[in-house]
């Protein structure tokens, strides 16, 4: 797992701050900065960076923080969580007609992804069992029917043109009449792209919106625009009210911030990511991968997710009574491998512990198999043998080493590993941190 | 918005005392904050922001600035000093000069080509174009149609071909009928797609190797839309065909195209040509100086 900076950032911003109390003025204030830092980096305008980190200041102050994170993951969480719920909570589905064909158009700022768009929506719907069918509507830039046609011939998709002359109102018009009549059931309409204060050119989509009424009007959006793309955005919903948002080229690194902005102030969701230059690279867009995209750590976001899904707190209370105890038993041992396969790797239960230097998570691997082993060896141990495993003798370790299909071998290892393990719990117990933490799943084959 | 760094405040503070008493009301917090603003909202950001501000901050205890208007005036000299200082000029004084045209999907290097020929035109000069966009549909016909609308010729292989291919004939035709100007077209690429990084190389290999000394300029096109990525894209791209300029495209809509002054500050690249539009006409030589005004507008010395 990899810390990424912002968060290495807020680790820091939170320094000092004991793991458990509130967020405190002085805290939020600086992890505040940090978080404004990181969404201007990641193009999100600068009025909506002001609300919004304005919003989450409010909601930390005071905040209490869950026992199982750091601060700094704690405010990450209310900034994610504020974030999504910006993102997401708009339905990212199409509308479409009872009365065939469903008219799709996509708007948008010259070579923001338009054509690719309908070619990729096109194989979307075919995969979906539609029969789409595309319009050619730019008329200006050299060779962009040119263009569609090669995208649909592709696929198999039927085009409708009129060559470069005619006006990109009657070729909508008839555009729709066609696929009616070749029994195409949704019809995307590719237009030419245009300045949104191009008034010549806005007025045009008007009189095709006017003309056929599209079900949906799709502004396609490149994930690297910067600051603009708000008055882009509000200029396109004002003259054409679009219903929805296709962010393209979300294959580079682009942060993406520019969709926060349009969300904003338009309320309009982002239905659709392309993420590449192939046809398929297409697909329903999740506001959470952007929003953890935005800020640029999206580990530290899923962990977080993980860490409050999986890890049931009651349960992990008597754990660690048992632990100090020092009454660890075998069940103890698989109870804590399955709930850390539940989360996923080992290093992100790593991860999660505060304290730890994320530098020295990386490149640590935990070979899955071996957790299987381990399983398979203690599910063949009798209950008996799981409580108080020093009756395990040389006649019952040839059982559980046939019954689990691994070698005594191997089950030595994984005895000697539980005693290691038993006794760093007890030194725990006592207060006694041991040097390596992590030696307990290491490797037993 | 707050300010962009804690020092800043502080300074910021120390400033206003020195100057309370004259300039009390007129150099006031909220202009500093509507100067940081407005470079942020240009796209310019955080870093050179900060970097401008300094900058302009220094002058400002220096004493070189004593209103509102002044600092403005100073604001738009410090920014406009921040562009890299190197020449901005085309280099066509090779026979041919050959220009390699390069960056992201959709950011207008085709269209540009079209008009770089146009303009060479008027000058009395032979351009020829070359389709090394073998990859996006349509690419080739695209180029094809700037070349008939310019009147030159365009070298083209089909669709899927090899890059490398079409600009080593390219290069070859154009020495053979004697072109003043070989201008090569390539389709767009992320900088994070490795594979497609290294084709560039490899075209820029076989442009070195078939004319020595070329490719005489490698531009690169930047969208005037673009964010804080347009940084990122600049250094990949630098490093990979060692970029002589930058292309900023789309001037004519709203977007400042703050980035180029990101890009040039902070790459030390200069700026060479702007796009404003989609005709054959629509390009222009950069001004430093006219793109810094341009950059902060006249309402931002009001309250
Ligand atoms: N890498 C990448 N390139 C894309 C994506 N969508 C479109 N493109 C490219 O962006 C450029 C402009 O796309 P195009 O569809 O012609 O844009 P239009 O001018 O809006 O119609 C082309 O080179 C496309 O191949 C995407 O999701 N990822
Ligand atoms: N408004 C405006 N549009 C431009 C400018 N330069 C290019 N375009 C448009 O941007 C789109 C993409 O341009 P293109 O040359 O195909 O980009 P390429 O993919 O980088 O080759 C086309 O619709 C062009 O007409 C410009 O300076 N201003
Ligand atoms: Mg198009
Ligand atoms: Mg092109």
């Amino acid at each position: 797992m990899v810390f990424d900076s912002l968060s290495d950032k807020l680790q820091v911003a939170f320094d000092g701050l004991r793991r458990q109390g509130k967020l405190t003025d002085k805290d939020v204030e600086r992890a505040a900065r940090e978080i404004r830092l990181a969404l201007l980096e990641a193009d999100v305008n600068f009025k909506v960076v002001k609300e919004f980190v304005e919003k989450v200041k409010t909601r930390a102050l005071g905040s209490e923080v869950l026992e199982s994170l750091t601060p700094a993951q704690q405010f990450i969480k209310i900034v994610n969580e504020e974030l999504t719920s910006l993102m997401g909570s708009a339905s990212t589905k199409l509308t479409f007609s009872p009365r065939p064909p469903t008219v799709i158009m996509m708007v948008g700022l010259q070579g923001s992804g338009k054509t690719t768009a309908c070619g990729k929506l096109a194989n979307f719907l075919l995969a979906q069992g539609k029969s789409p069918a595309l319009v050619a509507g730019d008329v200006y830039r050299p060779a962009a029917i040119e263009q569609l046609k090669t995208l649909g011939g592709q696929l198999g998709v039927p085009v409708y043109d009129e060559g470069d002359q005619a006006d990109p109102v009657d070729i909508a018009k008839h555009g729709v009449s066609w696929a009616q009549d070749k029994g195409r059931d949704v019809l995307i309409i590719d237009t030419a792209g245009r300045l949104h204060i191009d008034e010549k050119l806005m007025e045009e989509l008007v009189r095709i919106r006017q003309t056929v009424k599209p079900h949906n009007i799709l502004l396609v959006l490149d994930a690297m625009t910067g600051q603009d793309a708000v008055n882009v955005a509000l200029q396109f919903q004002e003259r054409v009210r679009f219903d929805g948002v296709i962010l393209t080229k979300m294959d580079g690194d682009a942060r993406g911030g520019a969709a926060l902005s349009v969300r904003a102030v338009t309320g309009k969701p982002v239905k659709f990511a392309s993420a590449g230059e192939k046809l398929d690279s297409f697909e329903y867009f999740h506001p959470d991968r952007v929003a953890s995209r935005i800020l640029g750590m999206g580990d530290v976001l899923s962990l977080i997710e993980k860490a409050e899904r999986t890890i049931d707190e009651k349960k992990a209370r008597e754990m660690e009574q048992r632990l100090r105890k020092a009454t660890f038993t075998f069940d103890d041992f698989l109870d804590q491998i399955q709930q850390v396969r539940k989360m996923g790797s080992i290093s992100s239960l790593l991860g999660m512990i505060p304290g730890i230097p994320s530098a020295k998570l990386k490149g640590l691997q935990v070979d899955d198999k071996a957790f299987d082993k381990i399983q398979a060896m203690i599910s063949s141990m009798t209950p008996e043998e799981r409580r108080h495993p020093d009756i395990i003798n040389g006649s019952r370790r040839r059982r559980i080493a046939a019954g689990s299909g691994t070698d005594i071998h191997a089950l030595n290892q994984l005895l000697t590993q539980f005693k290691q393990v038993q006794k760093m719990m007890r030194q725990l117990g006592s207060g006694r941190v041991p040097k390596n933490p992590f030696q307990m799943f290491g490797n037993p084959s | 918005m707050a300010q962009l760094r804690e020092g800043l405040a502080k300074s910021r503070k120390a400033l206003q005392q020195q100057f309370a008493s004259v300039l009390f009301d007129r150099f006031d917090e909220d202009l500093w904050e509507r100067i940081e603003e407005a470079l942020i909202y240009a796209d310019v950001g955080v870093d050179s922001t900060v970097s401008i501000v300094e900058a302009l901050e220094e002058q400002a205890n220096a004493g070189a600035i004593k209103d509102s208007a002044e600092l403005l005036a100073k604001l738009r000299e410090v920014t406009a000093n921040h562009f890299c200082k190197a020449d901005t000029r085309i280099d066509i004084a090779h026979r041919p000069a050959v220009i390699l045209m390069v960056g992201v999907n959709g950011t207008g290097k085709t269209t540009t080509i079209g008009k770089i020929a146009w303009h060479l035109k008027e000058l009395g000069k032979e351009p020829i174009l070359i389709a090394g966009d073998t990859f996006r549909a349509a690419a080739i016909e695209q180029l094809v149609e700037w070349g008939r609308r310019v009147g030159c010729e365009v070298v083209r292989h089909e669709r899927g071909g090899d890059p490398g291919a079409v600009v080593y004939d390219g290069l070859a035709a154009a020495e053979a009928r004697g072109a003043d100007v070989a201008i090569i077209d390539t389709a767009g690429r992320l900088h994070t797609q490795v594979n497609l990084m290294k084709e560039l190389e490899k075209v820029r290999r076989v442009i070195e190797k078939r004319i020595p000394g070329a490719p005489h300029e490698s531009l690169l096109c930047i969208d005037a839309t673009t964010g804080q990525n347009g940084l990122i894209q600049a250094r990949m791209f630098k490093e990979a065909v060692e970029l002589t300029g930058v292309v900023i495209t789309k001037m004519d809509g709203t977007a400042k195209g703050g980035i180029a002054l990101a890009v040039s500050h902070e790459l030390d690249l200069p700026i060479k040509l702007i796009g404003t539009g989609e005709r054959l006409e629509s390009l222009q030589p950069f001004d430093a100086v006219g793109f810094a005004a341009m950059l902060f507008d006249e309402s931002l010395g009001r309250r």
